[in-house]
């Protein structure tokens, strides 16, 4: 930085562009997402169009939902691979116990699990300062198990996803999926917490610099506790978002978006170990994700080659953005 | 004999737990024999190796989330290859795919050590490609099996002065395990290369300022594992007939049982034995759940909640020790 302060003219072009990008860490974002939408227009034009977008936007939404919860968890050096398991929890609990109950108890009783496998997850990693990529997977093969029992008992019952959830998950009001009535204020809150609150800063002092913080006198397992809690309850309430977009409850609803979760986050530039990030990235991350996926289905790939695909191209964005933090 | 029991401490309890699980499915089925430990054997072989791969890549200071589609694809691999094929042919297939499993795990260790990327991050990617590699292969389980192959894990170690009482306690499986491992653990812990994974594990830094060639050991790191992953598909389509291109639950497994087993997640510490006794609980965990007839749904609650308490456990017992 002294150096492009003393002799602002020799500095290359290309340096410049990459520290600006590294001082706007959301520009090469937004560029990829561009260039990404540029890609699915020549390959298919007339193909994005605003039924497009909502669409898109819709799932984006639920990934963005689990996003959070890693972003949120990454900023400490944590990672939070129960969230899966929470969400479909949650999903599979309100289409059954909706049927016999009001919604809204229903809705209530779905987040029951989430708060438990949250306090559990924050009591392992906090207290007794299990590694939460662990805590975390052990927690969620408890949940399948619990789920698997559960069930069982109302194999019988049906199902019955509330109208309300289908409205919130699948409705569009003049063109905007009404999902974003739900995921706008979370966000907010999110990116909220993040800047403006001392938790927030706690969330990133402890993935900086534990030791510090433990020694400034921070309760490192009440910071960490709230943290898991705050992130499952996220999980589960996106999971009562999501069972309204897909409306057909099976035990492995949201499991497959726990990895794209976690790229999403990286993608957007929350370190993996802490300290480091933003929620804003992620919801970039998650929208570039959801394009990518139209992208590759447009291409007619087989599964397996669209998966070879999405793991190079999450490989290859992660190392270019590195490059470009990095080089500082 | 303290220094012996403070050094492998944790392996002497492991294998003690063993013994007490051993006795108490002795107590609830009298009837468990030979013939059930063999079968235990058989479905330990895939986990062993994952946790083998587990281990080498952990204790080297990373973490390898690919380890299951690792051994799904090469899995696939010899089974598509087998599928028809004649029984000699099958003797190329094996050190094919065992050096196809070395070089992936070894493109695994270059692509972090080149883009620099979280080991966690670069290895989730390499799950999807190796995921979508098997699909590729084989879009549905098939494939098959040359029969000797088969024949290696089936059955018991003839031991010659031994009555057969005694020998039916040595399944061939048991003996396969042993050697492929000592195989290539043994020389590994030997060797310079052996040394130059631990040191990396506890400090890179400090190894790095040691003159460790630190890129050169995590990539053979990742290869080895690699390694350990294809013998794990191998035993796989051995112990199946088949190939199945969707990758079973062993990462999970594999990571539990490296903490089981001693093996300090930062890396640097913990070896080869503590994490491969562990996984024999762990399933013998799972026989007797099954022999007390509970629900098999129950049965993974119950495994899940004994995997996340030992770890708890262990997790505080590192920091008691710390703190003295």
């Amino acid at each position: 930085m002294s150096i492009s302060a003393s002799a602002p003219a020799s500095v290359p072009a290309g340096r410049r562009i990459r520290r600006f990008m590294s001082d706007y860490p959301l520009v090469p974002l937004v560029v990829l997402l561009l260039l990404l939408v540029l890609v699915l227009h020549i390959l298919q034009p007339g193909i994005v169009n605003q039924r497009w977008i909502a669409n898109t936007v819709k799932f984006a939404i639920p990934l963005a939902l689990l996003a959070g919860c890693q972003t949120m968890t990454m900023l400490t050096g944590g990672i939070d691979l129960s969230v899966g398991t929470v969400a479909t929890m949650a999903a599979f609990i309100v289409a059954t116990q909706g049927v016999d109950n009001p919604p809204a108890v229903a809705m209530a009783l779905a987040l029951i699990p989430a708060l438990l496998i949250g306090f559990a997850n924050g009591i392992g990693v906090g207290v007794f300062r299990v590694h939460p990529l662990i805590m975390t997977l052990g927690t969620s093969l408890i949940g399948v198990g619990c789920l698997q029992v559960y069930q069982r008992t109302v194999i019988a019952s049906g199902a019955k996803v509330p109208e309300f959830l289908t409205w919130l998950g699948t409705g569009l009001t003049w063109g905007f999926p009404n999902a974003l009535l739900l995921f706008i204020p979370v966000a907010a809150l999110l990116i909220f917490i993040q800047r403006r609150t001392g938790f927030g800063r706690l969330l990133y002092a402890v993935g900086d610099n534990e030791r510090a913080t433990r020694l400034a006198g921070v309760k490192y397992w009440q910071v960490i506790l709230a943290l898991y809690i705050f992130s499952s309850v996220l999980a589960g309430i996106m999971g009562l978002l999501y069972i309204g977009l897909i409306k057909a409850p099976s035990l492995s609803l949201a499991e497959p978006l726990v990895l794209p979760s976690v790229a999403a986050a990286v993608i957007g530039g929350t370190s993996i170990f802490g300290g480091r990030g933003g929620y804003t990235g992620t919801i970039l991350g998650a929208l570039i994700l959801a394009v990518l996926t139209t992208l590759l289905t447009i291409l007619q790939m087989p599964e397996g080659a669209r998966r070879i695909l999405f793991g190079a191209i999450v490989l290859l964005v992660t190392a270019a953005y590195l490059r470009i933090i990095e080089d500082r | 004999m303290s220094r012996f029991l403070r050094r492998h401490g944790w392996v002497v309890g492991l294998s003690a737990l063993f013994v007490v699980l051993f006795v108490a499915t002795r107590i609830i089925q009298p009837g468990y024999g030979a013939g059930d430990f063999g079968s235990l054997v058989r479905a330990v072989l895939p986990y062993a190796f994952a946790v083998a791969a587990q281990t080498v890549v952990v204790i080297a200071g990373g973490i390898d989330l690919s380890v299951a589609a690792m051994m799904a694809f090469t899995s696939v691999t010899a089974a598509s290859m087998m599928a028809g094929a004649s029984e000699e042919y099958a003797i190329f297939v094996v050190p094919l795919v065992l050096a196809l499993g070395f070089v992936l795990g070894a493109v695994n260790g270059i692509l972090i050590v080149v883009t620099r990327v979280p080991d966690i991050v670069v290895t989730l990617a390499t799950l999807f490609i190796l995921q979508g590699a098997a699909l590729l292969v084989l879009d549905a389980p098939g494939g098959g099996v040359a029969e000797w192959l088969k024949g290696l894990i089936i059955g018991t170690v003839p031991i010659p002065g031994l009555p057969d009482a005694v020998t039916a306690w040595f399944p061939k499986a048991l003996l396969l395990l042993v050697v492929l491992l000592c195989a290539v653990w043994i020389p590994l812990k030997r060797s310079r290369l052996g040394l130059s994974i631990y040191a990396i594990g506890s400090s890179e830094l400090a190894a790095f300022r040691s003159g460790v060639p630190v890129a050169r050991t995590k990539i053979l790191a990742y290869a080895i594992a690699g390694l350990f992953a294809a013998m794990g598909g191998l035993s796989l389509t051995m112990s199946t007939g088949i190939g199945a291109p969707i990758p079973g639950p062993y990462l999970l497994a594999s990571v539990a049982a490296v903490v089981l087993g001693g093996v300090a997640l930062g890396g640097g510490r913990g070896g080869l034995l503590g994490p491969i006794i562990a996984v024999f609980v762990l399933r013998l965990v799972r026989t007797d759940l099954t022999l007390l007839a509970i629900d098999p749904n129950v049965t993974a609650i119950v495994e899940g909640s004994i995997m996340v308490a030992v770890v708890m456990f262990g997790a505080y017992v590192t920091i008691r020790s710390r703190a003295s």
